[in-house]
């Protein structure tokens, strides 16, 4: 008896529609998020997470009644994350329907949101974000590993260690972590990151970036992962959750 | 007649959610703490996410402890979720802080003993045989989120009534999933987000009402 391994699609959302491809057959609408949420819970994943990537903060209504439409439908978690910047966004988030809200950015330049957001709502709502890189010239941490903001582009300094453990003891609930060294590559998730994390933080893990075939999920686990995100070779229907359940099962995880 | 559920409104963050999986299982539901509703009410669903003391908070300011008290002695159905669970207990102690609950069940709620809090996904539950809760969802998977629990259960009854019904799960150490307990019921886990058997489980529970 043990929890299961999480599988879990992320959806970047931009003014109400799901873009990067996606290409289920027999869908009517590929970039509606609700129905593509409805699809992959058929599917078997444990959860969803939406990354509201819209620009305009204007279409920030359009994502709340896209939450609230994926929850009246959906009964699995429903992390949104994504331009974060307030207690109120959270607030607001969690009553259109969201179950847990990603904060990334905010939190770099603020760290007492961490804090604020916990106190009010406890820490099962918060998923702390971490772009992780490794160090490039000119700039050293002690872990190697430095956060980064704006999707990988610019580099704060700032030990991603260091910043995921001071996460945990403000009051993150879990820490999903973004690779940006393996972001794209379809080569495997980056499991010493993985590793250099699960060592320093007790709360879980949900690893992101890098998964390209049914192979690179199990590692990701074995190396500390208690869940693992896929978009791309998701959505272009790659691989499916089903095939990647069974290639964890295979290798001796416990899924769902 | 589709069952009226009454999903107890103290300020607690997921209301909307219990409210839907229900619309979802058959029922009509009002999100209230209007005291004739929720005393009128077939069912009464108390949720609650956050800390112990801060649902505790929220239950004194709607008279939320004496709803319940008045709904059990009179054998009137009551269902708590997660921390909604929590409170039925004697107390809850989170950063050692001690705080008083619902005290309808003795024992104390306090943190699980594991690697990795909060226990976070999808759990087995261990189901007793008698089970109305579980009945046809026994082997399924429910959604927990939590990092303290009911680690141990010590009410018996001398057999004058019937024998609470304890489904266990684990996560570290052994804990209590769920009870039931003649008209009060209860889940660690989160129904309303564990799919279609956390649907087929409040089904089942709508039932008895």
């Amino acid at each position: 008896m043990s929890v299961a391994v999480r599988v879990i699609p992320c959806l970047d959302v931009d003014a109400g529609r799901v873009v990067k491809g996606v290409n289920f057959k027999d869908l009517r609408d590929a970039g509606d998020p609700v129905e593509l949420a409805a699809r992959y819970n058929s599917e078997g994943a444990d959860e969803l997470v939406f990354l509201d990537i819209t620009a305009s903060s204007g279409d920030r209504s359009t994502t709340y009644d896209i939450v609230t439409r994926t929850a009246e439908q959906v009964f699995i978690p429903l992390t949104v994350g994504g331009g974060v910047r307030s207690v109120a966004d959270v607030d607001a988030l969690l009553r259109s329907g969201a179950d847990k809200v990603g904060v990334n950015t905010a939190a770099i330049s603020d760290p007492e949101l961490l804090n604020a957001i916990a106190d009010r709502f406890g820490v099962q709502v918060l998923v702390l974000s971490i772009d992780a890189r490794r160090c490039q010239e000119g700039t050293t941490t002690e872990s190697g590993f430095e956060v980064t903001t704006h999707g990988g582009r610019r580099g704060t300094g700032i030990d991603a260690l260091q910043w995921a453990v001071e996460a945990a003891d403000r009051g993150a609930g879990e820490i999903l972590l973004n690779s940006m060294d393996a972001d794209g590559t379809k080569a495997g998730y980056d499991l010493p990151l993985i590793e250099l994390v699960r060592a320093n933080v007790s709360i879980p893990i949900i690893a992101s970036g890098g998964a390209g075939k049914l192979a690179d999920f199990a590692p990701a686990v074995e190396a500390g992962a208690d869940a693992v995100l896929a978009a791309s070779v998701l959505h272009f229907g790659e691989l499916g959750i089903a095939d990647i359940k069974r290639s964890l099962t295979d290798a001796g995880c416990v899924v769902r | 007649m589709s069952p009226s559920v009454a999903v107890l409104d103290y300020g607690s963050g997921n209301l909307h959610s219990a409210q839907r999986a229900l619309e979802r299982a058959g029922a009509v539901v009002t999100v209230t703490a209007d005291r004739d509703t929720v005393l009128a009410a077939d069912g009464l669903v108390v949720p609650g996410v956050g800390a112990f003391a801060a649902v505790m908070d929220g239950l004194r300011a709607v008279k939320g402890g004496e709803l319940i008290g008045r709904r059990l002695a009179g054998g009137r159905p009551v269902l708590g979720i997660c921390v909604g669970m929590q409170v039925m207990f004697d107390h809850g102690v989170e950063h050692d802080v001690d705080t008083e609950g619902l005290a309808q069940w003795p024992g104390v709620v306090d943190q699980l003993h594991a690697d990795v809090l909060p226990h976070m996904g999808w759990n087995t539950v261990d189901v007793p045989a008698d089970s109305r809760l579980f009945s046809g969802i026994a082997d399924q998977r429910f959604y927990f989120v939590h990092s303290y629990a009911a680690r141990s259960w010590t009410l018996h009854t001398d057999g004058r009534t019937a024998e609470p019904l304890v489904t266990w799960s684990e996560h570290g150490e052994r804990f209590v999933a769920a009870v039931e307990n003649g008209p009060l019921t209860a889940t660690q886990f989160h129904p309303e987000k564990s799919g279609d058997a956390g649907i087929a489980l409040l089904e089942n529970w709508l039932r008895t009402l």
